[in-house]
C-alpha cells in the first residue's frame, strides 16, 4: 500500500541500475578497487586538530543559517584569490551541507513544474536525480573523447528551448576527467549570451588540475549575473566526511536557496564550518602537496592503460582516468563484471554517468601508488586474455 | 626535477628510473643520468630500509645521550664530534643548540650494553664534559613515518 502512497517523482527516480555490481564488489574479498570517488588522504592534521579545539572551547551550538561569518569572509577572499570572482558574504554566500546541499537548493529554488535542466553527460550520478525531485526535466547532452569530453556550443545550443531554465557544468569533471579551458568557456557562454537561463557551475574539483588553470565559468564576461557557483572542501582539502560546501551568486538566488535551507537543515555542521576556517587559512600548501601526488599517480594510469593498447585521453582536472574498453566488444558493465570476477579489480562502468558513458569505464587513483600499480598488473593480464579472444 | 626526483626516493626508494620516468612525464634516461649524479655528488647518501625492529622480534635498545663538550682549539665541536660518530654503536651525532653540545644517537642489544659504551667510551673522553643518558621507551614516528598502525582503507569498493 505504502509503494502507491509515494510521491510520483521519488518512485521515477531508479535507484542506481548497477547497484548489484556494487554489492557484489563491496562484499568481495581480496578487491583491489578503483572504484572511490573520494580522496584516499586523511584531513590535513592541522584542520583535524582545529577541529577538536573548537569542541573544547564549547563551539556546539547552530551557527547562522548562512554559516559561520568569518568562514563566509574566508570563502569571499578565497574565491577573489583563486577564481577572480567577488561575492559579498553578507548575502551572495551560503554555506552547505556539501556542496550536493547546494545543488539540490540551486535546483529547488529554480525549477517550476516542467522546467528543463540541461546536463552533459558522462557527469556526476546526482544531478539528474535531483532534478527530477525538483520536479524539473533533465536533458542529457552528449559529450565526446574526441573532443575529450569537453562541451561545445554546437552539441549544446540544439538542446535549448523555452522551457530550459538552467544548465548544469561539473568542470573538472567526474567520472572522465575532463576540464574545460578559458577558450571552451568563452564559445558556451557567446552561445548562451542570446537565450534567458542560468549556469549552475559544480567547481567541486577546481584545486584538483595538472598543468593548467582552473577557470571559473562565473568570472567570464557577461556571466557573473547568470551562474552560480558552488565548490566545497571535500575533495581540494580530503574533507568528504565533514559535508561541508557552499554556493556563491546573485542575491536573489542565494536569497531563495538560503529561505529552503534556513527552513530544512538550519546551519551546515558547526565542527565542520571551525575545521573549514582553519582550511582555507592555512591548508593550501597541503592541498599542493596532495595535488602533485594525484598528478603522478594520474600519468602512471594513463601510461599504464595506453601500454595496454587501450585508448584514453588525458584527463587534466579530478582524479579519474576515463579509459575506452568498448574495443574489446564488451559493454562497460560488461567488462567491469568479467575484470571483477577474474581479477578482483573493481572499476565502475561509464554507463553509471550516462548514456555516453558507455564503452568506457571510471578508474579513480584516490589511491596509494602500490595498489595503482597492482590494480594495472592484473589489469593488463585481463586486457590481453580478452583481446586474444577477439 | 631534480628535487621531485629527491622527494619520490625518499619515500621509495625502490622506484625504477622507468616508474619514476611516468611520474615526472619525463624518459627513462633522463631521469637514470639524473639519479647518477645525485649520487655521484653525494647528495644521495646511501638506499636505506625503515625497519620496525620491534615488530621484527629483535630487541633493540635505543638512547638519546645529551652530551656537553669543551671546545678544542682550532675545531670546535668538530674533532669530538666526528671521534665520537667513528664508533660503531653510534647511529648519528649532531651538534645542537641549548643546554648541551652534541645530541648522540646510540644502538645496543641490552641496556648494559650502552651504559658500558656510555661509561668506557664516551664520559671518559677528555673533551666530554658530562653526559646524560634518554632510552627510547617506544618509538611513535620516524623518519616522517607512523609506526604501529596499519593503513587499512576503510571506504567501500565502490562509492560513486
Amino acid at each position: 500500500m505504502i509503494s502507491e502512497m509515494l510521491n510520483k517523482r521519488i518512485q521515477e527516480v531508479n535507484p542506481s541500475g548497477i547497484r548489484k555490481f556494487f554489492d557484489i564488489a563491496n562484499q568481495m574479498e581480496n578487491v583491489i578497487s578503483l572504484g572511490v570517488g573520494e580522496p584516499d588522504f586523511a584531513t590535513p592534521w592541522h584542520v583535524r586538530d582545529e577541529a577538536i579545539y573548537s569542541l573544547e572551547k564549547k563551539r556546539t551550538a547552530y551557527t547562522a543559517n548562512a554559516g559561520l561569518w568569518e568562514l563566509r569572509v574566508e570563502i569571499a577572499n578565497y574565491l577573489e584569490r583563486r577564481f577572480h570572482l567577488e561575492y559579498d558574504p553578507k548575502d551572495q554566500i551560503l554555506v552547505t551541507v556539501g556542496g550536493s546541499e547546494a545543488i539540490d537548493l540551486a535546483l529547488r529554488a529554480l525549477i517550476n513544474p516542467g522546467d528543463e535542466v540541461i546536463i552533459p553527460e558522462p557527469t556526476y550520478v546526482s544531478y539528474r536525480p535531483a532534478v527530477i525531485m525538483a520536479g524539473g526535466v533533465p536533458v542529457a547532452v552528449p559529450t565526446y573523447e574526441e573532443r575529450e569530453f569537453r562541451l561545445t556550443a554546437e552539441d549544446l545550443v540544439p538542446h535549448i528551448t523555452p522551457e530550459t531554465k538552467a544548465v548544469i557544468l561539473c568542470y573538472p569533471n567526474n567520472p572522465t576527467g575532463a576540464v574545460m579551458e578559458r577558450a571552451d568557456l568563452e564559445k558556451i557562454a557567446k552561445a548562451l549570451a542570446e537565450h534567458r537561463l542560468l549556469v549552475i557551475t559544480d567547481e567541486i574539483y577546481s584545486e584538483l588540475v595538472y598543468g593548467i588553470e582552473h577557470v571559473s565559468m562565473a568570472s567570464l564576461p557577461g556571466m557573473y549575473d547568470r551562474t552560480l557557483v558552488i565548490n566545497g572542501f571535500s575533495k581540494s582539502f580530503a574533507m568528504t566526511g565533514w559535508r561541508l560546501g557552499y554556493a556563491a551568486g546573485p542575491r536573489e538566488l542565494l536569497q531563495a536557496m538560503t529561505k529552503i535551507h534556513q527552513y530544512t537543515i538550519m546551519s551546515a555542521p558547526t565542527v565542520s564550518q571551525y575545521a573549514a576556517v582553519e582550511a582555507l587559512r592555512h591548508g593550501l600548501p597541503e592541498v599542493e602537496r596532495m595535488v602533485q601526488e594525484y598528478n603522478r599517480r594520474r600519468r602512471v594510469l594513463v601510461q599504464g592503460f595506453r601500454s595496454m593498447g587501450l585508448s584514453c585521453f588525458e584527463p587534466k582536472g579530478a582524479f579519474y582516468v576515463f579509459p575506452r574498453v568498448r574495443d574489446l566488444g564488451m559493454t562497460s558493465e560488461e567488462f567491469c563484471t568479467n575484470l571483477l570476477m577474474e581479477e578482483r579489480v573493481a572499476v565502475v562502468p561509464g554507463s553509471a554517468f550516462g548514456e555516453s558513458g558507455e564503452g568506457f569505464i571510471r578508474c579513480s587513483y584516490a589511491y596509494s601508488l602500490e595498489s595503482l600499480q597492482e590494480a594495472l598488473r592484473r589489469m593488463a593480464r585481463f586486457v590481453e586474455k580478452h583481446a586474444k579472444e577477439r | 626535477m631534480r628535487q621531485e626526483i629527491l622527494q619520490i626516493l625518499e619515500g621509495d626508494s625502490r622506484l625504477s628510473a622507468a616508474q619514476i620516468a611516468v611520474m615526472l612525464d619525463s624518459t627513462e634516461e633522463a631521469v637514470q643520468a639524473e639519479i647518477s649524479r645525485l649520487e655521484e655528488e653525494g647528495v644521495i647518501v646511501c638506499y636505506h630500509t625503515l625497519i620496525d625492529w620491534e615488530k621484527a622480534g629483535r630487541e633493540l635498545v635505543t638512547a638519546h645521550i645529551a652530551v656537553k663538550v669543551t671546545p678544542q682549539r682550532g675545531s670546535g665541536f668538530d674533532q669530538t664530534a666526528l671521534r665520537i660518530a667513528e664508533f660503531p654503536e653510534v647511529q648519528a651525532v649532531f651538534l645542537v643548540s641549548g643546554d648541551f653540545d652534541l645530541m648522540v644517537l646510540v644502538e645496543g642489544a641490552t641496556i648494559q650494553d650502552i651504559a658500558r659504551f656510555v661509561s668506557t667510551k664516551l664520559a671518559v673522553m677528555d673533551s666530554v664534559v658530562s653526559c646524560t643518558t634518554h632510552f627510547v621507551l617506544k618509538k611513535f614516528k620516524q623518519n616522517g613515518r607512523l609506526f604501529g598502525r596499519n593503513h587499512s582503507d576503510e571506504r567501500p569498493n565502490i562509492l560513486l
